[in-house]
């Protein structure tokens, strides 16, 4: 893809603050409604079976929000990769990229919200960290980013020091509200309420324009901070937000846990005239059932609220990709 | 925001008209705190009747839920009422008809918070 195309987004890790993982429990619950939805259909090739699927099973029995922890992919059409955050999802992209081409002789460019365990965790298996060619940049506005990394390879949380990792690794330190060049991508980090702070990226390119913005809380009676993200997500395709909570909750008994909900992403992005609006960091409680039905429900919210604009609803899943 | 006040007994209902959303909300709260003050055990309670409400954002649910706190805190009572079929979807989509006192009508309302006031609200 020439570098002037539009923008992809792959999402590798969609969960928000642990890994989970599908039981077998779930995995018959799933397979016995297909089996009985597709009764008496002859769905005797692989072909007709997965059309079926698509067009007559419901997306939360025919496929997982999955599992994985935060990680997210900036497809630029350059032979850089472009990440946001390093949770468990990186393991996956590491593995794929190793798969498509080969070990060596990559250059990955990563930009962290924050290093809170589930948006680090994957970096230990991260394979391109284990090969000398590899060139991996790390950008973040923490202080701590780097002690971060380098604490979680230390004995005895882990077998292999940092030190001993054979791929060139160099932090770069961000300034919140500077814009940066990486890659192609003009980038520019905002800080976020957040536990030890996070902070989120809007990356943009020949008009495009991506926002990442996760484990983030939103004050909603402070104004001028509101105005702030409205800024924030101006005019953008894609905003990838965290939508961990439901709004009673996040302004209730989870008020200061540092998260936000499918409502507030909404009205953000209503006001920032944004494009699409991309539900992220699932609650682990939540099962697939209760994700879609999240996704539904934040559509008729946005269909009832409607001013003069649409802003289409998405719900990530490890795998999906977006084009813009 | 206009709040209109309504006595019956010992509950007062406020009627409110409009959007409460980013730019009316801040209003909508300086309208409340009277009644939020005297909304103690033992004083009045309040039934706030949204049925002139055609849109409610997060911020206005927000003002909601802490003039609820504070009503509990007090040892008082405080219910909203009437809701517009969008405005009753906006409150089930964000959970709030769980953490507040969320009634059909202000008659019914009237019924659960005070029979007193449902007596003065029959009568009238
Ligand atoms: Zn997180
Ligand atoms: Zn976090």
């Amino acid at each position: 893809m020439p570098p002037d195309a539009g923008l992809r987004v792959r999402f590798w890790g969609t969960r928000g603050s642990i890994p989970v993982s599908m039981t077998s429990a779930e995995i018959r619950r799933k397979l016995i409604a297909t089996l009985v939805r597709a009764a008496g259909r002859a769905l005797d090739t692989p072909e007709k079976a997965a059309s079926f699927l698509e067009r007559e099973v419901d997306f939360a029995v025919s496929h997982t929000f999955g599992g994985n922890s935060s990680c997210v992919q900036i497809v630029t059409g350059s032979t850089d990769y472009v990440l946001c955050d390093l949770g468990s999802g990186a393991r996956v992209f590491g593995n794929d990229v190793l798969a498509a081409r080969g070990s060596g002789d990559h250059t990955f460019h990563v930009f962290m919200s924050h290093v809170h365990w589930d948006h680090i965790m994957g970096f230990p298996f991260f394979l391109p960290i284990y090969t000398p060619t590899n060139h991996i940049r790390i950008y973040g506005c923490h202080a701590e980013l780097e002690d971060a990394f380098r604490r979680q390879h230390a004995a005895p949380f882990f077998p292999v020091d940092f030190a001993g990792l054979s791929a060139r690794i160099e932090f770069v330190r961000l300034e919140p509200g500077r814009e940066y060049e990486v890659a192609g991508l003009s980038v520019k980090a905002k800080l976020q309420h957040h536990s030890g702070d996070s902070y989120g990226y809007r990356f943009q390119r020949a008009g495009r324009v991506v926002v990442y913005s996760t484990d983030a809380e939103h004050k909603q009676d402070d104004l001028a901070e509101v105005q702030g993200f409205v800024e924030f997500f101006r005019d953008a395709d894609l905003v990838i937000f965290d939508s961990q909570y439901s709004l009673a909750e996040a302004t209730s008994i989870k008020e200061d846990w540092g998260h936000s909900s499918n409502i507030v992403g909404l009205e953000l992005c209503q006001r920032a005239h944004a494009k699409r609006l991309c539900l992220y960091h699932h609650e682990p409680l939540s099962d697939d059932h209760k994700i879609a039905a999240l996704l539904a429900e934040t559509r008729r919210l946005e269909e009832i609220t409607r001013g003069d604009r649409r802003v289409e609803i998405l719900a990530a899943y490890d795998g999906m990709e977006i084009a813009l | 925001m206009d709040l209109t006040p309504k006595r019956y007994a010992d509950t007062v209902v406020l009627a409110t008209a409009g959007r409460i959303d980013h730019s009316t909300s801040e209003g909508f709260k300086t309208a409340l705190a009277p009644h939020l003050a005297r909304c103690t055990a033992g004083q009045d309670r309040i039934l706030i009747d949204l049925a002139g409400v055609e849109y409610i954002s997060s911020v206005g649910l927000r003002v909601l839920m802490l003039a609820s706190k504070q009503a509990k805190a007090q040892g008082g009572t405080i219910g909203v009422a009437a809701l517009q079929p969008d405005v009753k979807e906006i409150f089930d989509i964000t959970r709030f008809t769980m953490v507040l006192n969320v009634f059909p009508s202000v008659r019914e309302g009237l019924a659960q918070l005070s029979p007193p006031a449902l007596a003065a609200f029959d009568a009238t």
